[in-house]
């Protein structure tokens, strides 16, 4: 999340104070992510530093100081609201790294592992949708901020049920070749795909 | 007592080298008030445990209670009458009469429980206005949305005095925004007393559920834990950037 930006956007409806644009900050994001004040600061100052916001005065930060944005600083607003966040390289994911290492350690039952985290990832979406139920309704952007976190949540555990039928039918497609073969065969090494795959995220 | 009990529900398909264990000694509590979601992957068993639940079909072995009265002593007058008056059943593709309208499609399971035709509009009216269909009462389902027809079908399985709903991936191919609306629904109906079992795959449906178990060839291999109050969410420091 990047509170510069944010507070850029917060500061394109017209000039503001800082502890006005914490609230506001907080009120647009549903009050899921909490800001503190010496935050807002902060980051007002590097942003007047930049020249893309300027103060009432050059005076100390108070709360009375007020803020508005440049043109430069409306520039560089545009420009991120249309810039891509980077998901062009694949991030080395912690679960994708407990599945594939269940699957190497000896008496790890992996789809056990998977489920554990199944379950967990399945009660954190009941939490946000409590959440949504109690308060989303009404309140639009603490909506949007839910789905945004149960469709991330959503994602993890398709990958779990994906990676569940892979690995059975793996398992399976192993157990009818060793019947098949007319004398018994070393068991196939999936190691070295594993190995591939972990490459691609290094 | 709960709404619905499951005890010790086994389910055998085929026989010899085809046979199929659909369900193995499965049990399974829902109390009134309270929804629980069945999650697992396809030919887990999740089917095949609602059409039970909702005595459309037999079990192997074990036992089915609807609101402590145990299926296997009721004649199949007494199923048909439990059906009509106790169980609403939610598809996936609706299952709307294209004949009827909105209320005379959720009028329908009353009259066939001999209630009078003017009485079971009233009902099924009230259920529309309930889901906010009141102006699509008297529409053909071929004149409703998506969303529109599912509520229809809803309104239909929670009419008259139903206490338990039983729902086969409820929002079908709707949007995620209809299907919320689905849910909540659900939910409502929950909130009323009704119990209700959901089976699904999908979980962003499940979460609206009290309790999730997951299904893994016929047998409950888990289920969730009570769950915390959202506002432990709002605490977790990673949320916080």
């Amino acid at each position: 999340m990047s509170i510069r930006h944010a507070l850029l956007a917060l500061l394109s409806e017209g000039p503001k104070y800082g502890l006005q644009l914490r609230e506001e900050f907080e009120a647009g994001t549903g009050e899921v992510w909490p800001l503190n004040v010496g935050q807002v600061y902060t980051t007002l100052q590097r942003l007047e530093r930049d020249g893309l916001v300027e103060s009432d005065d050059a005076t100390e930060v108070s709360p009375q100081k007020g803020f508005r944005i440049t043109s430069r600083g409306a520039e560089e607003l545009a420009g991120w609201l249309r810039t891509p966040p980077d998901l062009s390289s694949p991030p080395r994911d912690e679960l994708v790294m407990k599945v594939l290492v269940a699957l190497r350690v000896p008496g790890v039952n992996v789809h056990e592992v998977i489920q554990v985290h199944r379950r967990y990832l399945v009660e954190l979406m009941q939490q946000w949708t409590r959440l949504k139920e109690d308060e989303a309704e009404y309140d639009l952007s603490l909506a949007l901020v839910v789905d945004a976190e149960l469709f991330r949540l959503d994602s993890v555990i398709r990958w779990l049920d994906s990676a569940d039928g892979r690995l059975k039918r793996a398992a399976a497609d192993r157990a009818t070749e060793t019947t098949a073969a007319p004398a018994p065969q070393p068991a196939p090494a999936p190691l070295p795909k594993l190995r591939r795959r972990a490459g691609v995220r290094r | 007592m709960s709404m619905l009990e499951l005890q010790g529900v086994t389910k055998v398909y085929g026989e010899g080298d085809t046979v199929v264990n659909a369900l193995s000694g499965l049990d399974l509590k829902v109390e009134p008030g309270a929804m629980v979601a069945v999650m697992g992957p396809s030919g887990s068993g999740k089917s095949t445990l609602l059409t039970i639940a909702g005595s459309l079909e037999e079990p192997t072995k074990g036992e089915v209670l609807i609101d402590g009265a145990p299926l296997s002593r009721m004649s199949r007058n007494g199923k048909a009458r439990l059906r009509r008056r106790s169980i609403g059943y939610v598809f996936q593709d609706f299952n709307l009469l294209p004949g009827l309208t909105a209320v005379e499609n959720v009028a329908l399971p009353l009259e066939l429980d001999g209630i009078s035709g003017r009485r079971a509009r009233a009902a099924g009216k009230r259920a529309l206005d309930d889901l906010g269909l009141s102006e699509r009462a008297d529409r053909f389902p071929d004149q409703l949305s998506g969303g529109e027809r599912q509520r229809v079908a809803i309104a239909r399985a929670v009419v008259g005095d139903r206490r338990l709903l039983l729902a086969d991936e409820p929002s079908g191919a709707l949007d995620s925004v209809n299907g919320e609306a689905v849910m909540r629904l659900v939910h409502e109906a929950c909130k009323r007393g009704v119990a209700a079992v959901v089976v699904t795959h999908d979980a962003q449906l499940a979460s609206w559920a009290d309790r999730v178990v997951f299904l893994r060839d016929g047998h409950i291999v888990d289920q969730t834990a009570p769950q915390a109050g959202p506002e432990s969410l709002l605490s977790t420091p990673g949320q916080s950037q």
